[in-house]
């Protein structure tokens, strides 16, 4: 069923790192974005750095979010390294 | 806060992302074109050089959050509008793989005087270093690698 479900991206260095771009994920009800990250870090391999590496960032349908904002069915999540564009 | 009574003018996309290079000059003649009471244009050009993190680099690759970096930067412009004088205001960051010497990023603001221009620019500037979720890698003869964010560059953000 789409509409429980979340959108994932990653971008730059984790992009990379994880080898994906792009994961559907389930999205149960009062998941918060860290523990949508501790999902995804429990795959094991690189994707433990979700949790122990480096500093995350998060957005939540294109805004900036916290480790404890709410996910939902149907939200596009990103996460991605500190910015470092100009 | 003095009341502000001019107006943001518009008549180009306030915010570009792209491959493609642009015409610093060109921009600068748009910049003008926006009414009679502005006295400053302030811009602002960023070039990829031969040392960043390290050493030897030869280009750099940049990549961004479509849609994201739009609205960020968008956001950036507004507030800028709210704090100075802000006639009108474009910014171009380009994408992709940039050898040395490429511009990277444009921002230009006009405003009624100097001061305001040279502030919404610079902060529109510190803000997007932090802000917009671009990402850089520097390409060097010896590898890549994807360039840390600075302590110096979050400091100067949070200045303003």
């Amino acid at each position: 069923m789409p509409e429980q479900t979340l959108s994932v991206r990653f971008f730059a260095r984790l992009r990379e790192e994880l080898g994906t771009v792009h994961l559907t994920m389930p999205a149960p009800a009062g998941q918060t974005a860290a523990d949508l990250l501790a999902t995804l870090a429990s795959r094991g391999g690189p994707w433990g750095q979700l949790i122990t590496g480096q500093p995350v960032m998060i957005a939540i349908n294109q805004a900036m979010a916290k480790p404890q904002s709410p996910v939902k069915p149907g939200d596009e999540v990103a996460f991605f390294p500190p910015v470092t564009g100009g | 806060m003095p009341q502000k009574s001019f107006a943001y003018s518009q008549t180009v996309p306030s915010v570009s992302i792209q491959n493609a290079d642009f015409d610093a000059a060109q921009e600068y003649s748009q910049l003008r074109d926006s009414g009679a009471g502005t006295g400053a244009i302030a811009t602002f050009t960023g070039l990829v050089r031969d040392s960043g993190d390290r050493q030897g680099v030869t280009g750099l690759f940049l990549e961004h959050y479509p849609g994201m970096t739009e609205q960020v930067i968008g956001d950036l412009i507004a507030q800028a509008c709210q704090r100075w004088d802000v006639r009108k205001a474009r910014v171009i960051h380009r994408i992709g793989r940039l050898p040395l010497k490429s511009q990277i990023v444009f921002v230009g603001v006009c405003s009624a005087h100097r001061r305001d221009a040279f502030a919404a620019c610079e902060f529109i500037m510190d803000a997007l270093k932090t802000s917009a979720p671009f990402w850089k890698k520097e390409l060097t003869d010896a590898g890549e690698h994807w360039v840390e964010q600075k302590a110096s560059d979050v400091a100067r953000s949070e200045d303003w």
